[in-house]
């Protein structure tokens, strides 16, 4: 279809036609001292400033690694795999803390993921714009609230609520009896925590899985209603596919924070490890510790020496596991932006 | 061509009516789906209400002016007040501003100007550092600065200086990263029309990006401040707590005599109190947590307002 | 907003080349006679207060092809977007008047705009594949209204893309993704797609203003051969385009349907002022 015009073929150079111009006279230098000292100053300052986010994530790493390594010089794996925390005998096993950590954000995704893409779906697919401003301007709000205040509502309303609407009901009919709802029906539980999260993660998920929606051109939206589609088939064959892996993203950074979430859940969460012998149990009801509320809490009462270590290992496992999820995320959400530019 | 079977296909009698079998199916689906999102949105929305709905009346409530003015009563603790950790705050807030905003806004400026590889795993850096959780942060400064003080020098080592250590570290990323997406909004002509007069790079930034974007990067500095102002994790690991005034000491400096706070002591901090006041048994101090955390989210929101109202008067003067 | 300003005029191509309108038009003045496919009768639309379509009266014919030509904001692609309900998506659009699809009211109660718009297919002012494979792209119509067996798809797929003359191009990479395709190329996947759901009327909303000149005749081609069996409805900002391809030609100005006549007539003898002004290139 598009014939390329044959190359015009460079026969002979034409010679170089200066016979008229008198050779040049060399004039002042181009290059000002001044000025580039100045820019290799801004550029170095800079650039040096710019070093201290790698200094600091090295630091981190570094000082936490070497502070907690006589524990893991002295327990090795089982500080891991180990299920027993005792000061006074010195055993130091971190696992009840680890399945905690999963369990509790597990049960936060489990509730804030369908909530908050209905929520997301909601606003930029449906909402009029009347509804559309506050409520974002609400979900920002709440994004915003720090931690403790979350706490401090968990402890006042939601416990009491969970205590008397849902643990004791529970406990008291057949299914108390399944291992799902067995232990205490106090308040203070790993459901506690998990829904904690859930609300502490909700505007967050729901807040970021919105801009990604949005993001997506409305040509999309409107092919597929051209081809005649129902709202619900744009949005999840064309607009959900399409923010895919972006939203995924937002899932991991919303398990992040879920993760590192430290001060409402150990107001919740009850910091009392199962009475199993492997200190774990999947009851929703059994009080229980996440990593970050082990290490707030035990840390009032830490001694010098392996106990410290023993904390600190904790904090040093946490940031591990934060980078790891972190890249993950970020990179899947960049990913997604630039799909969504090439698909413009 | 071969488009016989695409031929439009025969018309029924009520062609564009609803009444048709597979169009059914696909609207009840339509209707039930987006009715779950309504219902999820309800739900979510519901459950975000009911906080800002105990906040506001509860922290209203229990609100009153011995708050801001006394020291914690431990005697007759309805009495007292939280003025202690207000300051607290703000002296951290301060201390954490002295270093994180020089790094944060020359850090910022090198991501706007670089380009290439090692630009871009700056700024990725720049993210996973924000997404390093807080507690990590304050056991890091525990671990680097409070234990080891307090080892050698027993007493020390919790004090403002760490807690606002820890403070400006998570400060760092954020101030770098809005202020190199604020100065990037500064149109490149700007930039080259300065660059094509001659300026050097320091002199256009100093003299025609900044001035121009100088709203926006207080936005970013504001918005940051509402993150951090409300964090409690890092501070449990780094300034203790207090029950007093943070201390002052008289300093000579070219022959005026004030006083500023001193860094090397423990400190309170609203959040840590909205904490210790929420996890009491004592009802009188858990009442006036409700209070303190109205506080400090007043604190946060007057931070999140100024951030837009930075932005707003900066965009109105162009 | 692009319905506020009027202050440009698109009329880039001043010079309407006639001889190569009248040997696409080999019907002379006269257009063929056909039944009416879509009629509208003083037909009003606003965009919340502003009347961006006033009291409009038209009567499109079935497998013809009908040009819509005007100044950028006149109300053409507003008109065009009313056929298949598309202004539903913006908040606060209204429209009043009778506007029927072979003799049933678009705008009734009882209309689903589901089925409305199979049955009136659009292809885009820029190409707007969906991020999946060239096949799935055609498939996504068929899928959503039902069509699931396998035979029966790739024969669809191969019977559009042949119909939109993409087949030749791409029936080795009918699995890579649509975003691969060169503009011209996404611009006919689109209109492969539009056919594959087997619509009776095809809008067009300016399918060409992206393309490259090579692209635009491939484009323009296909559309005379489309008008075989589909009634074709195109929005267009080339004069030259709208002679070449259309059977009639409607002249759009300020939201008014100023002149609707066979597009010979319509280029050579203008009855309005306005549309003569237009296609001179003297409107300014």
């Amino acid at each position: 279809m598009s014939e390329q015009a044959p190359q015009r073929e460079i026969t002979n150079m034409t010679p170089y036609l200066s016979a008229a111009i008198e050779d040049e006279v060399p004039g002042p230098p181009l290059s000002s001292s001044s000025g580039s000292i100045g820019d290799k100053i801004y550029g170095a300052i800079t650039f040096l400033a710019s070093l201290t986010i790698f200094v600091i994530i090295i630091w981190i790493a570094s000082s936490l690694g070497w502070q907690s390594l006589p524990v893991f010089k002295q327990f090795g794996f089982s500080y891991i795999t180990g299920s027993v925390w005792d000061d006074g005998q010195k055993q130091f096993g971190i696992l009840p803390y680890i399945f905690g950590t999963l369990y509790s954000s597990f049960i936060a995704l489990l509730i804030a993921v369908p909530i908050s893409l209905g929520t997301a779906i909601f606003l930029s697919e449906m909402a009029p714009p009347w509804i559309r401003t506050p409520v974002t301007f609400l979900v920002e709000l709440l994004a915003a609230i720090p931690s403790v205040v979350y706490g401090l509502w968990g402890i006042f309303v939601l416990l009491p609520f969970l205590r008397q609407y849902v643990m004791e009901p529970i406990g008291a009919s057949p299914l108390g009896k399944f291992p799902l709802f067995s232990g205490f029906t106090a308040g203070p539980s790993m459901l506690a925590a998990g829904v904690i999260l859930a609300i502490m993660i909700l505007p967050f998920i729901t807040a970021v899985s919105r801009d990604i929606l949005r993001a997506i051109p409305r040509a999309q939206r409107e092919a597929s209603y051209g081809l005649g589609s129902t709202k619900w088939e744009a949005i999840s064959q064309v607009v959900l596919p399409f923010a895919r892996s972006g939203i995924i993203g937002a899932v991991i950074l919303g398990l992040g924070r879920a993760f590192g979430e430290t001060m409402a859940v150990t107001m919740v969460i009850g910091n009392q490890s199962p009475q199993t012998p492997s200190g774990v149990s999947f009851s929703l009801f059994e009080p229980g510790y996440t990593m970050s509320s082990a290490l707030a809490n035990k840390f009032t009462e830490a001694s010098a020496g392996l106990n410290t270590a023993a904390l600190v290992g904790i904090g040093f496992i946490l940031f591990f596991v934060a980078i790891i999820v972190n890249i993950l995320a970020r990179t899947l959400v960049y990913y997604t932006a630039r799909d969504v530019q090439g698909g413009k | 061509m071969s488009t016989q079977n695409l031929a439009p296909e025969t018309l029924s009698h009520d062609a564009l009516s609803k009444r048709d079998g597979n169009l059914v199916g696909r609207q009840f689906k339509n209707n039930l789906m987006l009715g779950l999102c309504i219902v999820a949105a309800g739900i979510g929305l519901l459950s975000l209400f009911l906080v800002l709905y105990f906040l506001a009346s509860q922290g209203l409530r229990y609100m009153s002016w011995n708050l801001f003015t006394k020291l914690p009563d431990a005697v007759e603790p309805k009495l007292g007040g939280v003025a202690n950790s207000l300051l607290g705050t703000l002296l951290l807030l301060l201390g954490a501003c002295l270093f994180a905003l020089p790094i944060g806004i020359l850090g910022g400026i090198y991501q706007l100007e670089a380009k290439g590889p090692f630009a871009n795993l700056v700024r990725f850096m720049t993210d996973v550092l924000n997404g390093i959780p807080s507690i990590v942060i304050g056991i890091f400064v525990y671990a680097v600065w409070v234990y080891p003080v307090s080892q050698s020098n027993p007493g020390k080592g919790f004090s403002v200086f760490a807690g606002a250590f820890a403070l400006g570290i998570m400060m760092i990323p954020l101030i770098m990263r809005t202020t190199e997406e604020m100065l990037r909004l500064v149109p490149g002509t700007m930039r080259e029309a300065s660059l094509g007069l001659g300026a050097t790079r320091w002199r256009t930034m100093w003299s025609v990006v900044l001035p121009i974007a100088k709203g926006g990067v207080i936005t970013g500095i504001m918005l940051s401040l509402a993150r951090v102002a409300g964090e409690t994790a890092p501070l449990l690991f780094t300034i203790l707590g207090s029950e007093f005034y943070p201390s002052m000491q008289p300093v000579n400096f070219l022959g005026m005599s004030f006083s500023i706070p001193v860094f090397n002591e423990p400190v309170d901090a609203l959040p840590l109190r909205v904490y210790k006041y929420a996890s009491g048994p004592d009802t009188d101090q858990n009442n006036q947590a409700w209070a303190t955390a109205l506080i400090l989210i007043s604190l946060v929101l007057i931070f999140s307002v100024a951030a837009r109202f930075a932005t707003k008067s900066n965009i109105e003067e162009k | 907003m692009r319905y506020k300003s009027e202050t440009k005029i698109m009329a880039q191509d001043t010079k309407i080349d006639m001889s190569r309108s009248v040997s696409a038009n080999r019907n002379g003045v006269e257009a063929p006679p056909a039944r009416v496919k879509v009629k509208a009768e003083g037909v009003d639309f606003y965009y919340g207060g502003f009347h961006a379509l006033k009291n409009v009266n038209i009567r499109i014919g079935e497998r013809q092809v009908t040009a819509l030509i005007g100044p950028s904001g006149c109300g053409k692609s507003t008109f065009l977007r009313t056929i298949n309900r598309m202004n539903d998506l913006i908040d606060g659009t209204r429209l009043t008047g009778a506007l029927t699809l072979d003799g049933r009211d678009i705008y009734d109660k009882s209309v689903d705009v589901v089925h409305l718009r199979k049955r009136v297919g659009m292809v885009f002012q820029k190409p707007n594949p969906f991020p999946m494979s060239i096949y799935d792209n055609i498939c996504y119509g068929p899928r959503i209204h039902g069509t699931r067996g396998r035979a029966e798809l790739d024969e669809l797929v191969e019977a559009s893309l042949k119909g939109a003359a993409l087949w030749e191009e791409v029936k080795d990479k009918l699995k890579k993704s649509a975003f691969a395709l060169s503009g011209g190329q996404q611009q006919r996947l689109c209109i492969a797609r539009a056919i594959a759901v087997k619509p009776d009327v095809i809008l067009m909303d300016e399918p060409c203003s992206a393309l490259d000149p090579n692209s635009t005749f491939r484009v323009e081609e296909l559309i005379s051969e489309l008008k075989e069996q589909y009634t074709i409805i195109i929005v267009t900002h080339n004069m030259q385009q709208a002679a070449r391809v259309s059977d009639y030609t409607g002249f759009w100005l300020l939201g008014e349907l100023k002149e609707f006549a066979p597009t010979e007539q319509l280029f050579s003898q203008p009855a309005v002022k306005e549309t003569e002004d237009f296609v001179r290139g003297r409107f300014g």
